[in-house]
């Protein structure tokens, strides 16, 4: 039983190191700031939350180490990292950063139309 | 054009108590595990801090109405008392002392003072953070 949880954490920690190596490639590789951002924000959220999930199982087999923060830190990366990737590419957006020339639809550039359209509709 | 941060306000909500129970944790393990005073009490202005990202200077001194140069003041004594109240027991300045008491709820507990004196120190590590930050965020 405690081998083949060990090999699960094995495979948990290799499968994280191998994610964010993926988002790694991601950053260099992807065209723009919002791509890139893409990359990031969940490649390497899914990759750090493996890590400490075969850590989390590593040391509650070695000696039965309910570790209660690694559990907290799983949960606190999977709340916490998607915002930080909106927030940033929403200021990346608002500070007028170029999407990739070859991208075909923006439909938050006529945002302020919508807004102005919304208003219209409630005074009716 | 009007700001919208409900994803951040609604992350915030939920995360400041995480971050606030874990500084509390580091701090009362600090007798024995890595952890103490000094990083509960940043770890905490920590968690005030993102209330002051996700909302504005005003809300966040309605929700938390603490002056926090009166903390540090607060603190300084706690430390101070702690080390003075050796002094009682004809012992040197800062001598401190435990024992095991039986708690109601939580058993059989040691209790030391250099906790005391640990909460001394939370309480200035976050007063002198806020105070620092708030004068800066208020400044033109």
């Amino acid at each position: 039983m405690t081998e083949i949880i060990n090999v699960f954490a094995g495979i948990f920690i290799a499968i994280g190191a191998l994610l964010s190596l993926v988002t790694a490639l991601g950053i260099l590789r992807l065209p723009d700031v919002y791509t890139r951002n893409h990359a990031a924000s969940k490649g390497s959220t899914l990759g750090v939350m493996s890590v400490l999930l075969g850590a989390f199982l590593y040391f509650y087999t070695l000696d039965g180490d309910y570790n209660s923060r690694l559990i907290l830190a799983i949960v606190f990366i999977f709340i916490t990292s998607p915002v930080a990737g909106h927030l940033i590419s929403r200021a990346a957006y608002n500070t007028g950063i170029p999407m990739w020339e070859k991208s075909v639809l923006d439909e938050l550039k006529d945002k302020e139309k919508h807004e102005k359209d919304g208003l219209k509709r409630e005074k009716q | 054009m009007k700001k919208n941060d409900v994803i951040l306000q609604t992350v915030t909500n939920v995360v400041v108590f995480m971050i606030f129970l874990f500084s509390l944790q580091v701090f009362f393990s600090g007798h024995y595990h890595p952890g103490g005073g000094f990083i509960g009490g940043l770890m905490t202005s920590g968690a005030i801090v993102l209330l002051l990202l996700a909302y504005d200077i005003k809300t966040v001194s309605k929700i938390i109405p603490i002056d926090y140069k009166l903390l540090i003041g607060i603190g300084l004594f706690f430390a101070v008392a702690t080390g003075a109240g050796s002094l009682l027991f004809n012992v040197p300045f800062l001598t401190h002392a435990f024992s095991h008491f039986d708690l109601p709820i939580l058993g059989e507990t040691s209790l030391h003072t250099a906790v005391l004196f640990d909460t001394g120190v939370y309480l200035v590590v976050i007063g002198v953070t806020m105070t620092i930050i708030q004068t800066i965020g208020e400044g033109e």
